[in-house]
This record gives C-alpha cells, structure tokens and sequence, in this order.
C-alpha cells in the first residue's frame, strides 16, 4: 500500500482533479491535497491522490551527490556527502 | 526514475559503504517502512551490504499491523443486510484464525467491493443511495489524507450513506514503541518516504534525540535506499544522532499541511490501539472526532472489537517487533505463502514475509560465505 509512484500530470480538470497517464493507461487523481498544481508537474500518487510534489532541482541535486558519494570511494573522488 | 536505478552507481555506492563501514562494530539499520522492506528485498540491495551493516524489517505495513480483531469486525459488518463494504485490495487476503477473510466473506454473499481510492467509495455511496456504504480504512499518514478528504466531501455534498470504519495508525507512537523495547537491537532506522511527505521530518527530531538514534527520510528507489545507508553509516561513525533528508525531492520539514489540515479536521487521536506484534500503544491511531461522529461505522453499528488471538504457530509478532526474521518461522514456506497465508506479513508485497518470498528466498540457497565481500 505504501508502493506510491511519481508520475506526471497531464491535464488538470474541474473539482481538483487531474488526469494522469501510466504506462499508457489514464487515469484521474485527486489533486486537492496539493496547491497550484501545474501541467507537467510530477508528483507522487497514492490511492488516487497527489501527496507531494517533485522538485526537479532538489531531484538532480540528489542524483549529483550520489554521483559524488560514488565517486568518492575511488582515489580522487570528492566526497560532497560530508 | 530509471537513475535512481543505475547499477553503476549503486555499486560505486556499495564500495563506498565498504569502505567506511568500520569493521569492528556491528551497523544494524531497521528499516520501518513497508515500502522501503519490499525495495531491499526487489533490488537485492542486501548483497551490496558489507557484513557488518544489516538490515532489520521494521513494523511499517499497515496491512501486517492491523490486529486481526478489526477484520473480523468488518466481515461481521459486511455480513448485514444493505451495507457495502468498500477496502483496498490488500485486506482482502488477511487471513482470521477461522480460516476466514474478507475475501471468503464475499465468496459467500457479502457485498464487498475492492476500490482504487476513497473516491471510488464516494462515488458508489452516490450512485446507490438505498446501499449503506462502509468504507475499510486502513494505513498510516499517507492513506489518511484521502480518508479525511472523504469524510469533509460527504458532508459537504450530504452523502449519509457512506461512513468508514477507521484504522489510520500513526508513525511515531510505533517508532518509538519498538526503540522502547528492550528486545530490539537497532543503532539507526530508514525513516519512511510517502509518511514524510504528509509529516515532514521534524516528528522525528525527538524521537532521533531521547533515544540517541540516528534517522535518516529516505526515498524507494535503490539508489536512495544505498544512499540513506550511506548517510546513516556516517552518522554512526560520527557518533550523530540526528534527522536527516535523503528525500529532499519530495519531503520537506514541515511535510504537507493541507493534508495535516484535513487530517486534524475530521480525526482525533485515540487514546490507545492494538497494534499486531506490538500489542497496545497509547496515542498511536485515529478515530473520527464528534464532528463528524455521523459517518463512524464503529458508532453507527455499535461495533467493539473483540481481542482475536494469531495463529500460535505463526511468527508474525516477532517479526514486525524485528526480533526474528521470516525465515526463522517455521510456518514460512511450508503452508504459509503468498498463495495460502497464515499470517499477515506473508499477505501484502510490503510485508516482510512476503518480500523475502518473493525476492530473495533462493538467496537463501547460496552457501554461507558464497555472498560475502
């Protein structure tokens, strides 16, 4: 039940809904939970509703620091985790 | 998602772990999210573990939690005349000591019916007023939302057919109960992703500070859980005890407060629940507050749950405290399994049981010292 997925809204629609398409498949979810939900948001969906929202700075900042924490267990690698 | 996913990098982060893990002490990191036991389990993250840093499942499934008492209260309510008994397809399976579930009961003739949200359940308590709808609620701060959600639009719009019959738990009242625990050995914990997002980190803080353990909010995919790993490793070593984000794309301090808004609207803290394998925690569920009494099934049907005892046999208590593993119960995989389960944990893709089942019980096969690094 916690196996909630990000995935991108499509269209918003009347009454604070959204549709959404996974893998090929569309469906509508509730967006009432979140504010000023844009098209081309990605946001995490769970039993039908938007929880959060993914910010796609704070994602690349994530992937670069994993990045970095690799990295750092060659000779010469920065460790940004620290 | 599919970066999240390298295995290049989820390697180099394996070499990194190696590298820092002292190899003098012992990391044992309980992960307490449901989600978080069936990624470990998916991604065969536990082979890139050195030795000495361990994972142990955590309590986090709210479909393994759920004291069997409570499903059995819902097959009675779902065996009246008129009611509709709405659930998401996890419970369906949950096995009562009789050799009952909601799906026999339905097999039987009760009306009972699998939704996709809370939503749905609106929709049918709409679509057929001379039905009383109950919806099954169940779950911790991220199914809550979307209850509450229900409630506030049944009142709005006046739908009195519909009620729910409310189980939401609540994370930290658990969390704390298991650091309690005498019996229960952990130096960290893989805090939950989607509970955070609702929450926030800052429930936390307390909890990282009056048992001197770190907690690090860490996100599903494999990469992230090897980088919470990571992050938790360091602040061992550093001898920190404190919160830490790795899921900054999605969870912030104060967490989401339109839903906590919603939540705080429509429920009110229970004084006490029993939890399975946990027995009772004071403070650790929801009910719905007077209110909104109206749409309580547990005030409209007069319902008390009456305690229900497990299966002697079956180790799921154990497990969900984390003091034994699904292997150590010797119902595992003789006539407990995902087809035919016995306890709880083997039911839902995030119980312990049934993630061990699913992914790694050839694993077990492999000669001891075969995986070692």
């Amino acid at each position: 039940m916690c196996l909630a997925i990000p995935i991108r809204v499509d269209a918003l629609l009347p009454d604070a809904m959204a549709r959404v398409t996974l893998n090929g498949v569309s469906r509508l979810v509730s967006v009432a939970l979140l504010e000023d939900v844009a098209v081309g948001d990605y946001v995490i969906i769970h039993v039908g509703y938007a929880l959060a929202r993914l910010d796609p700075e704070e994602a690349a900042q994530t992937l670069a620091l994993m990045r970095a924490a690799g990295l750092s267990s060659f000779p010469g690698g920065q460790d940004v985790l620290q | 998602m599919t970066e999240y996913r390298d295995g290049h990098l989820a390697r180099a982060l394996a070499e990194t772990l190696a590298r820092e893990a002292d190899p003098h002490r012992d990391y044992r990191i309980m992960e307490f999210c449901g989600g978080h036991t069936h990624a470990i389990a998916r991604y065969g993250i536990e082979d890139l573990l050195p030795r000495n840093v361990r994972m142990v499942h955590g309590p986090g499934c709210p479909i393994c939690v759920l004291p069997v008492g409570r499903i059995e209260d819902a097959i009675r309510l779902a065996g009246q005349p008129g009611i509709t008994l709405c659930t998401y397809a996890d419970l369906m399976r949950v096995p009562t000591p009789d050799g009952g579930s909601l799906l026999r009961a339905r097999a039987a003739g009760a009306d009972i019916r699998m939704v996709y949200s809370t939503h749905d359940a609106l929709q049918i308590a709409e679509t057929e007023p001379e039905r009383r709808i109950v919806f099954l609620a169940v779950g911790f701060e991220t199914t809550t939302p979307p209850t509450a959600l229900a409630i506030l639009h049944s009142k709005e719009r006046n739908i009195f057919n519909f009620s729910i019959l409310c189980n939401h738990v609540l994370t930290p009242p658990a969390i704390r109960a298991i650091l309690d625990n005498q019996d229960v050995a952990i130096d960290g914990l893989v805090g939950p992703a989607h509970v955070s997002t609702v929450i926030g980190t800052s429930p936390y803080e307390d909890i990282a500070a009056r048992f001197s353990k770190p907690v690090v909010v860490t996100g599903f995919e494999p990469l992230d859980v090897l980088q919470g790993i990571v992050m938790l490793v360091r602040q061992m070593n550093a001898g920190r005890c404190v919160v830490e984000n790795q899921y900054r794309r999605a969870v912030i301090r104060g967490g989401n407060l339109l839903a906590q808004r919603a939540i705080a609207d429509v429920f009110e803290i229970r004084e006490s629940f029993a939890w399975r394998g946990l027995c009772e925690i004071p403070y650790s569920a929801l009910r719905l507050n007077d209110r909104h009494a109206a749409f309580d099934a547990e005030r409209r049907y007069g319902i008390t749950t009456l305690p229900a005892a497990d299966n002697p046999a079956c180790a799921c208590g154990d497990v969900l405290r984390g003091v034994r593993k699904p292997t150590d119960c010797r119902l595992f995989g003789t006539v407990c399994s995902p087809e035919t389960p016995i306890g709880s944990c083997m039911v839902s893709p995030e119980g312990a049981c049934a993630a061990h089942w699913t992914y790694k019980r050839f694993r077990d096969r492999t000669p001891p010292g075969a995986r070692d690094r």
